[in-house]
Parts: structure tokens; sequence; C-alpha cells
């Protein structure tokens, strides 16, 4: 092409024509991604609007989109169905087994890093590949036999399984950022290594701690196999608690609608506080946030 | 103190790691080993456990229900984790770029794979219902047919896999996403003056910058979906019938429905190797490409 030709058109509509070709594709592009945000969304905004229609707009054939909001599901679910005590059972497990998960797995994260023990990191990396139920039907009997069925310890300790892992992969790239230098200052000021760890260390680390304590709150928060098989009256969790919500007789849209957003709303709040970190602890450290 | 202090020092890297080994070996290696003992064994949860070698593994290899649960659990992965790429490849594609609201949007798409999956499958078994549910209204308003959803046998994977590919894309995408924004700008500004058009480009600069980075989101969700639990067995169950019922859930029924834990144990052994064995493989295939 080297724009010889008498009849080619001037610059000036060369460049017009390239400016609305751009407006087109930029058009199309934002098109796109708004339909992308869409469908991420509507579940979402379903669960949202099942949970504020009464029942005879939510068995409506024709789905009902425009209607008066009522907060009865909301008032029903907590009232009539012990929701608060399901959420305290949820709460306490995932703190639980939060707090254990960092008391375990700081130190071994640290340890991961400074001194390169790269078989640990493996085991504790097959742990988050294995099928989780593999470990429930020993773990089933075992509590069954010391009668620990529906007991926070039953719950909190397979819990664990999930967080523990998750903890030390992310503090294992954190702990690798801090400077060595700053421990061995430390050391020559005649600290010992554990007053190095707990006095220079895990204050640099705090917000890893922040995003590793967070991100298994959640994982133990919606966690649903274990705490299926593992929890009873006094201990069920929300998830399995809505579960058995659509196991009694006749569904009520609204109630489910209500328990979802119930369910799901401290997550997104704990998700907004942490987020450049949620792909991370998703991905076990194989990508950095 | 000192030497006690000193004593813990020379063996830091032993002791610091000591409590989660031990957390380990008592939470996860135990219940594995108990898992092989479990399989020699005929035992019904609360009965007497009678040794019987290997006829657990013999009536697992005869066993259509098993064959059927591996059918299914290969059905689903492997529908769901290609489709789950190529839709996540498109959004970190289209995410790649600078435009308002973009921090929003990456933080719209975390939200399908952070929420409670039980409560995203329940939603999810609403908008599936057959009668009342929305999406059957969308497809009539699109003058399509209405469908069955899980409630027909043939669809109750596909089904399953629409769910699981709009929960994990984003996934794929951010992984993508944070591979492309280390591909260096001067190839493409090079590719440009060659005269590349944008999807030259893409195949020839983004696809090789971001390989290794596909094969880990691959291997990361070929793990994840092959044990998939929460939103299989909210939803269907593993039904109609047994049409979506994978090995992982089938091991559930027969340890916590039928209660015969020393078969369930056995197809627990299968399910693990063939996630780790799965596992294993793929990361083979990712040292090669990189």
């Amino acid at each position: 092409m080297s724009g010889i030709a008498t009849n080619a058109p001037s610059p000036s509509q060369v460049a017009a024509r390239a400016r609305r070709l751009k407006l087109v594709k930029t058009v199309g592009i934002y098109l796109l991604i708004a339909v992308v945000l869409v469908i991420m969304l509507f579940p979402f905004y379903w669960m949202i609007l099942t949970s504020l229609r009464s029942q005879v707009d939510n068995v409506s054939r024709v789905p009902v989109w425009v209607f008066t909001p009522t907060l009865e599901n909301y008032q029903n679910v907590i009232a009539r169905n012990n929701f608060l005590t399901f959420t305290w059972n949820s709460f306490v497990v995932a703190a639980l087994s939060t707090g254990i998960g960092l008391v375990l797995g700081l130190p071994a994260a640290y340890s991961i890093a400074r001194f390169k023990q790269d078989g640990l990191a493996l085991a504790i990396l097959i742990a988050r590949l294995t099928p989780y139920i593999t470990y429930l039907v020993p773990w089933y009997l075992a509590f069954r036999a010391l009668g620990l069925i529906d007991t926070y310890l039953a719950l909190t300790l397979t819990h664990l399984i999930v967080g523990m892992p998750l903890i030390v992969w992310i503090m294992i790239s954190f702990f690798e950022g801090v400077p060595q230098d700053l421990e061995e200052a430390a050391f020559v000021d005649g600290a010992t290594r554990i007053g190095a760890f707990m006095r220079v260390i895990l204050p640099l680390s705090t917000p890893g701690i922040v995003a590793a304590s967070i991100l298994a709150f959640i994982f133990s928060w919606n966690q649903f196999l274990f705490s299926l098989v593992l929890s009873g009256p006094n201990t069920r969790p929300v998830p399995v608690a809505v579960f058995n919500f659509i196991s009694y007789g006749q569904i009520d849209f609204g109630g489910l609608g209500a328990a979802a957003v119930l369910i799901t709303l401290p997550v997104v709040i704990l998700t907004l506080i942490i987020q450049r970190w949620i792909v991370t602890g998703l991905t076990m450290g194989a990508v950095k946030g | 103190m000192k030497t006690a202090n000193s004593w813990i020092d020379r063996h830091a890297r032993l002791l610091f790691p000591l409590p989660a080994i031990l957390a380990i070996v008592v939470l996860i290696v135990a219940p594995v080993v108990t898992n092989f003992v479990l399989s020699l064994y005929d035992y019904f949860v609360g009965g007497r456990a009678f040794f019987v070698g290997l006829e657990n593994y013999q009536r697992a290899a005869t066993d259509p229900r098993v064959w059927n649960g591996i059918k299914n659990t290969f059905y689903f992965t492997f529908t769901a984790v290609p489709l789950q790429l190529l839709v996540g490849i498109g959004i970190a594609v289209l995410f790649n770029r600078d435009f308002p609201g973009k921090g929003l949007a990456r933080t719209i798409i975390l939200l399908p794979m952070v929420a409670t999956p039980v409560a995203i499958a329940l939603i999810w078994a609403l908008m599936f219902n057959p009668s009342l549910g929305v999406l059957n209204y969308f497809l009539e308003t699109l003058g399509l047919e209405r469908s069955l959803w899980v409630a027909q046998s043939s669809l109750a994977i596909p089904s399953l896999v629409l769910v699981d590919t709009w929960q994990w894309s984003p996934m794929i995408a951010l992984i993508l996403l944070a591979a492309m924004q280390g591909v260096p700008t001067e190839h493409y500004e090079a590719a440009r003056i060659d005269g590349a058009s944008g999807w030259q480009s893409f195949w020839h600069i983004t696809i090789p910058g971001i390989r290794s980075a596909i094969v880990v989101a691959l291997i990361l969700r070929a793990v994840d979906a092959l044990k998939t639990f929460d939103i299989i067995y909210v939803i269907t169950e593993g039904g109609p019938g047994t049409a979506s019922e994978t090995l992982n859930v089938l091991a559930f029924k027969t340890g916590f429905q039928f209660f015969h834990a020393g078969y369930a144990a056995t197809l627990l052994i299968f399910l693990m190797f063939l996630v780790l064995g799965i596992a294993v493989l793929l990361n083979a295939v990712r040292r090669r490409t990189t």
C-alpha cells in the first residue's frame, strides 16, 4: 500500500473513518463488559428480589418484577427459624478454626519461608488438593465413637483442614517478602528466634495476617460438607440450616431468598475488605493479587 | 531460661512447623490411612466389621453405579473446565484495558466465587424451576422453548456445568488478567508497527505470554471440578435418578445415607488417586510448557 492511487480518500476522511470504527469498537466492548457484569450479578439480584417478594408474587407463573417490597420473609426466617442461633454457630466455628489455624499456621509458614522447607509446603498443598470428603468418613466414625458429633469441637477441627493450609500458603509468600536483615538486626540485639518472630516478623506482616484470617473465616463460613455430616441441633451452622429449608415439604421461596441473602451478606462485606487477596487465596498463592 | 531459648533457636526449623505438622498428621494423614484399612472391611456404621480383603475393590470395579459416577465426574469436569477457560479468556481480554468503573467490575466478578455455595445453589435451583423459574421465562421471552433444566436426566449435568461456569470463569479471568499485565507492552507496540491485527497480536503475543498461567488455572479448576460437591448435592442430589451422580456424591451417599463405611472408603481412595493423579499429570504438562 503506497497510497499513490488517485481516487484514494483524503487523509482527513481516513482519519474520520478510523475514529468512527474505533468508536464502534469501544461501544461494543463496553456493551460486552456490561453483559458480563449483568450475568454475574443476576443471581444475586434475583436472590434479593425473591427475599423481598410475598409468597404469592414468588409463585406467580410470570415473574413479578415490580412489587411492594416486604420484610416479612426476613422476619419469618429470623423469628421462626432460629436464624440467629445458626449464625452464632457459624460464627463460633469460623472464629475458632481461624484462630487455631493462625496459631498453628503462622510459625509453620515462617519456617517454610525462612528455611526453604518446600517438602512441607508441598504436603500442605496436597492436603488442599485431596477431596475433603476423603477425610470425612474416618472423622465421622471417630467423632461418633467419642460421642462428639454435634459439638463445636468436631466442626472446628474439620474446618481447620480447610483453613490452615490456606493460612500457611498465603503467609509463606508474605513472610518471604519480609527482609531478613530486620530479623538479623533483632538477633544482634539479643532477641531469640521466638522473640524476633513475635516482635519483628508478625507486626510487619499484619496486612497478610488480616487477609489470611478473613479468607479462612470465609471458607469456614461457606463450608457445607463437614457441617452437613458432623453438626446437629446444637451446632447447626447457617449453610446446613438453609439447606434443610428445602427438605421440609413445601418450599418457602421468600424465606429461602432471605436466608440466602443473610448468609451471603457477611461474605460480601469481608470480600470488599480483602478483595486484592481473594484470588491469591483461592489459587493457594499460585497467583499474586 | 537462656539455655532453653538457645535450644529452641537451634531447633527452630523443626519446632516452628511442629504444631502444624502434628495437626496435619492427625487431621489429614490419619484419616487417609484409616480409609485404606476400612476399605478392606465389610463394615456398616454401628455394625460389626468383617475383614474381606480386596472384595470391596472387586465389587467397585464391576459396580455399574460406580462406573456411572466416574462417567458423570468426567463429563462434568471436562465440559465445565474447557468452557470456563474460554469464557475466562474472553472476560480477561475484555477487562484488560482501562475503562471507567474497572475496579468495581473486578469486585463484581469476585462475588460468584466467594458467595456461600449453598446459597448460590439454592438460587440457581429456584431459577431452574421448570414451571416458576426465571430462566424459562427468559427462554420464552426470547421465543425459545421452555426447558426442564435439572429435572431432565440429559440436561442435569449441562445445567450444573452452567452454574459452575458462572461461578468459576471469573477466577480464571482474574488469574489470566494478572498474567496479561506481565506481558511487556513493547511487544504489542512492535507488533502494531509491523502491521499486526488485534487478533494476530492476541494469538502470537498474549496467548504465548500467558500460557503458563492458563495451565495453572486449568490445574486448579480441574482438581476442584473433579470434587465438586456443594452445588451438585444441593441442586440435584445426584438426580434425576443417578443422572448427575458424580463419584464424590456417590461416595457421600454410600457413607452417610447407606452407612456402608467400608465401601465408601474404597470409593474415596479411588477418588483421591484420581484427583491427585490428574493434578500430577497436569503439573507435568505445566513443567513442559515453562
